[in-house]
């Protein structure tokens, strides 16, 4: 059976608090022997709490498996990039190079690329992904576009990731703001450009591209007149 | 007598903790459970429900159970997790007594031979010193049953008044302040308001590592355009995206909530009808409020004033609103006034008993709600009765079949109990799953007070830090081998199912205290069958109490997923009646056995009371000889004092060690980098940890998790300064200082990260 069409898989980094539910709960999916197929990352953990969950994205031309010299990693007719394949992965570690998403991890002591097969196990007999199930927040979310947009009214999920000149799309959305300010369908971007957003730094504050790290800043305060300290540069870097 | 009956590494070897881990059947993707159980998650309050996978009486797994209306399958990874402690190596299969020159220093024994043990014991020590001379502590994440079953215990088979329980350490603060407000302690709303409202006001709460599930419910209310107020002296995950972050000085809310108040004074931001129809006592409050001028209300809690400012007008002019608070505002020596602060602010705005307008404390513990509300909490009796009040006594007494005057008076705080065994007066103690030597204040003289007990009896499931003290080790039950109910967070009773059965000699809690009683020869009343039959008398007791649990069946609760208290089995003229529970306190025209059709609060006129809350600094400030705030709190991985989590490898690995979280502003001064070792002093002990550099706290204070023991333990630092009213401890601010460490301390060499 396969995986149902209308149901997509939703991120919206903006949710996570980072408690790993997910993390422990895809170390309990049957196919990968208690390893987690999703990792979590802190942004800059010194400056803040914001974390990003990161799974396979399902790219509908998965790099991963264009690079791969054994052709061992299959997408399933209904869009799902599966883990390589044992009898024919070489642990080259090719795909881990070559993912945009930074996805694919290679499990030495088993010589195979291990990765999210979006719980094929699961969603194949119509369960929800382990992460998307747990997941406290809703950060993941597991379901249809009609659910997502009628739940997340100041956020439109995006499929469309620009990589300097290489446009990706895939079977899993991004949740991304809605529009400045997060008013309701005003937002005008039709892609993530990730290259810009890593890089540009005149982009904070301006088009909302790059990720703003809330920090405690002075401003917050306020100081009795003998407990002003030393002005730090560092507390206001946003 | 009590001391460790040998030094810490044989008993760790011995005991652990170890670290469960996946490994055999619970790898075995070919290994199909015999049964699904459904039930709930054994840690916070939330009780989430969850789906226990078990084969051959082995919890293998979990299964997400999705219908569950409250968390919909969702999960921490606690919950994820909890399936590893069934089956631990560190479990205890058998009873123990000690032994100074057994491995570990406790040896196996028959359990009836020990229950004899304990039995005589009791009766030694009773007859000896009287029947107040033996004391109970027990704990808030036991079944309802049990909780009720140990407070009939005490008062009709020990004839104790000092029993008390670790909730004493949670919620009592929102208890006591909800009672003085309220009349009533119960989250006012279920958590479906939440997302109703315009404007949220998160006080003290770190909802993202303590009570995950509610975020979902908070970031629901943020996409429909809801505003989030975030108090707090860091920046949690749940503040990261706050519409406004009001960084306060730990100890300091109640000024906020009158500077908030005397804004909406200011402004007219109040529901006149509401505080005129609805409500005692606004006009001396409003007086009072008048000296917390926005300027002194900032000075005081060190938020600028600005934010003060549009946090009053967001609050103040929302329509509709939802306010929760927990340990942040709670744990303080006047943790009673903070929490009716918070009220003050909710009852000004009128908006309370209605869709979408809501107050709630977060209850932090499984049981927290019912552990306290039927009997082992100091002061009361089942069905939240007083166990001062003639009326209430009697009630019970009748249920009993015990002369009212039998039933022993008001005891004390778990923290008095100590101090009484310190002075002598208590002599000989029980525990059941409760850890005192990690999760009180001051810890050092919790374990001295423990070396001085002339006979202590634990009943546990792990060798916490605490029973490591004992005489005699009674085998108790996990969470998963046995039923009965539980109350979580917005007052819903709902039912824990029995997975597996208690592996070797260990027993269901209420089974040993019923055995103690039979071998003391008191069995009146002693004679439960098991938690169905127990659950039926606390029907009968609670009835017509506050908490009146009379019409809640096992049956109706696993039929509705639930059911919120209170649930009378009759109506106002005595009539029998199904009632369905109650959603939502405060409805207007609710009936309760209070107000008795006057008003929806639980006072004979039925209306709430504004209360005078007045401010006053923590009771340690910070000087120049201890400049740095403490504050403590939880992480995300771990749970309490940790003798559950602390023996789950995933658990463990995701927070191995607990870290002094600090500024780089402060960590530049004192010289630390990330990551090297740091050494807080308070006036009461010392711990060297590892600091974590982060720009997410106040610059004055520092941040430890307290789930740890030993020497790594925050309540080495904390202060035993408590609530005059609640007895809650301060473990959200004492003074210390702070130095960078000469080099690794000495336990690191020895020690696993979870010991
Ligand atoms: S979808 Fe399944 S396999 Fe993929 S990360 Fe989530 S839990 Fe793991
Ligand atoms: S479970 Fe959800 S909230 Fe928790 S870390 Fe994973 S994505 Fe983030
Ligand atoms: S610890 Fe609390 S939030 Fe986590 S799964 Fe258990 S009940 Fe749910």
């Amino acid at each position: 059976m396969p995986v149902p069409e209308h149901f997509d898989f939703f991120v919206d980094p903006n949710r996570c608090i980072g408690c790993q539910a997910c993390v422990q709960a895809c170390a309990e999916c049957d196919t990968h022997k208690g390893r987690p197929m999703i990792h979590l990352e802190y942004v800059e953990r010194s400056t803040s709490t914001q974390t990003v969950p990161v799974i396979c994205m399902h790219c509908d031309s998965p790099t991963c498996a264009e690079v791969c010299p054994a052709d061992a990693i299959k997408k399933t007719g209904d869009g799902v990039v599966q883990s390589a394949r044992k009898p024919r992965c070489i642990a080259c570690n090719n795909c881990v190079i070559a993912c945009p998403f930074g996805v694919p991890k290679m499990q030495s002591d088993f010589e195979l690329m291990m990765k999210c097969d979006m719980c094929y196990d699961r969603t194949s007999v119509g369960k929800r992904p382990m992460c998307a199930t747990v997941c406290p927040s809703g950060a993941l979310f597991y379901g249809t576009r009609e659910q997502v947009e009628q739940l997340r009214p100041r956020s439109r999920p995006i499929n469309t990731f620009q990589f300097g000149h290489q446009t990706i799309t895939t079977k899993v959305n991004m949740m991304v703001p809605a529009g400045p300010g997060g008013t309701p369908g005003s937002s005008s971007a039709e892609y993530v450009d990730v290259t810009s957003a890593m890089h540009d730094e005149s982009a904070a504050g301006g088009s909302g591209k790059r990720v703003r790290l809330n920090v405690l800043e002075d401003s917050l305060f306020q100081f009795e007149s003998d407990a002003v300290e030393e002005p730090d540069d560092a507390a206001t870097t946003t | 007598m009590a001391t460790e009956p040998t030094t810490e590494l044989p008993i760790i070897d011995r005991f652990g903790p170890h670290l469960s881990r996946m490994a055999g059947v619970r790898l075995d993707t070919g290994a199909e459970p015999d049964k699904l159980v459904k039930t709930h998650c054994c840690f916070c309050g939330q009780q989430c429900g969850i789906q226990l996978k078990v084969k051959d009486n082995e919890v293998i797994g979990f299964e997400p159970w999705e219908d569950f209306p409250f968390n919909k399958g969702m999960l921490c990874p606690k919950g994820v997790k909890r399936y590893l402690q069934g089956s631990h190596p560190d479990r205890l299969l058998s009873a123990m007594v000690r032994d100074g020159k057994a491995a570990g220093g406790f040896r196996n024994v028959g359990y009836d031979q020990a229950i004899k043990q304990v039995a005589g014991a009791i009766e030694r020590i009773q007859r000896e010193y009287g029947p107040d001379a033996f004391g109970m502590l027990s704990g808030a994440s036991l079944t309802t049953e049990k909780t009720y079953l140990m407070g009939k215990f005490a008062r009709v088979c020990l004839k104790t008044s000092n029993i008390d329980y670790n909730g004493r350490l949670c919620m009592v603060s929102a208890a006591a302040g909800n009672k003085k407000a309220f009349g009533i302690d119960r989250a006012a709303n279920p958590w479906s308001d939440i997302p109703k409202a315009e404007v949220l006001w998160i006080a003290g709460s770190n909802v993202a590592e303590c009570s995950p599930i509610t975020t979902s419910y908070v970031w629901q209310a943020r996409e429909n355009g809801a505003k989030i107020i975030v108090v707090d002296p860091r920046i949690t995950p749940i503040a990261r995206t706050c519409d406004l972050f009001l960084p306060v000085k730990p100890g300091r809310d109640i000024a906020l909530f009158n500077g908030i108040l005397n804004l909406m004074i200011e402004h007219d931001w109040l529901d006149h009808d509401f505080i005129e129809n609805h409500t005692v006592g606004f006009d001396a409050l409003a007086e009072h409020v008048q000296q917390w001028t926005p300027k002194r209300t900032a000075e005081v809690t060190g938020i600028a004033e600005k934010n003060i400012r549009q946090a009053a007008e967001w609050w103040g002019q929302a329509k509709t609103s939802f306010l929760m608070h927990a340990r942040g505002i709670e744990h303080h020596s006047h943790g009673v006034q903070n929490v009716l602060g918070a009220i003050n602010i909710v009852l000004a705005s009128g908006r309370i008993g209605r869709e979408g307008c809501g107050y709630a404390t977060i209850t932090g513990q499984a049981n927290g709600q019912g552990g306290r509300e039927h009997g082992q909490k100091c002061d009361q009796l089942p069905g939240a009765r007083d166990i001062a009040n003639p009326e209430h006594r009697a009630h019970v007494a009748k249920v009993w079949d015990v002369d009212p005057d039998s039933i022993p008076g008001p005891g004390v705080d778990a923290y008095e109990i100590f101090r009484k065994i310190d002075r002598g007066e208590i002599k000989g103690l029980i525990s059941l799953c409760f850890n005192p030597k990690v999760s009180l204040p001051d810890n050092a003289f919790v374990q001295r007070c423990l070396e001085k007990l002339d006979f202590y009896v634990a009943i546990d499931f792990f060798l916490n830090e605490t029973a490591r003290h004992a005489d005699v080790v009674l085998p108790g039950s996990l969470q998963e081998e046995d039923e009965g109910v539980v109350t979580q967070i917005e007052g819903r009773v709902i039912k824990i199912n029995k997975a597996v059965e208690c592996p070797g000699d260990a027993k269901q809690d209420w089974r040993i205290i019923q055995d103690i009683a039979k071998a003391l020869g008191r069995t009146h009343g002693m004679t439960f069958s098991g938690p169905r039959a127990i659950f039926e008398e606390l029907r009968a007791a609670s009835k017509g109490g506050v908490a009146d649990y009379s019409g809640i069946t096992w049956e109706k609760v696993e039929q509705n997923y639930g059911v919120f208290w209170p649930c009378p089995s009759e109506d106002p003229e005595g009539k029998p009646i199904d009632h369905p529970g109650t959603l939502r306190l405060f409805e207007p025209g609710t009936w309760n056995p209070i107000a008795k059709g006057a008003g929806p609060f639980y006072f004979p006129d039925g209306k709430a009371r504004f209360n005078v809350a007045a401010y006053s600094p923590p009771t340690e400030d910070v000087d120049d000889e201890y400049p740095i705030i403490l504050t403590t709190g939880r992480v995300v991985s771990q749970f309490l004092s940790g003798t559950q989590t602390r023996r789950i490898g995933p658990l463990v690995d995701q927070y191995p060690e607990p870290r002094m979280e600090m500024h780089p502003r402060l960590a530049s001064k004192l010289g630390i980098a990330d990551g090297e070792w740091a050494t807080a002093e308070s006036r009461r002990g010392t711990c060297t940890l590892k600091a974590q550099v982060v720009q997410t706290i106040r610059p004055d204070t520092i941040f430890i998790p307290y789930h740890w023991a030993g020497r790594k333990s925050a309540n080495q630092l904390t202060i035993s300064a408590q609530d005059p009213i609640s007895k809650i401890p301060e473990y959200k601010v004492c003074a210390v200082r702070v130095k960078k460490a000469d080099g690794p301390p000495a336990y690191d060499a020895e020690l696993e990260a979870q010991q």
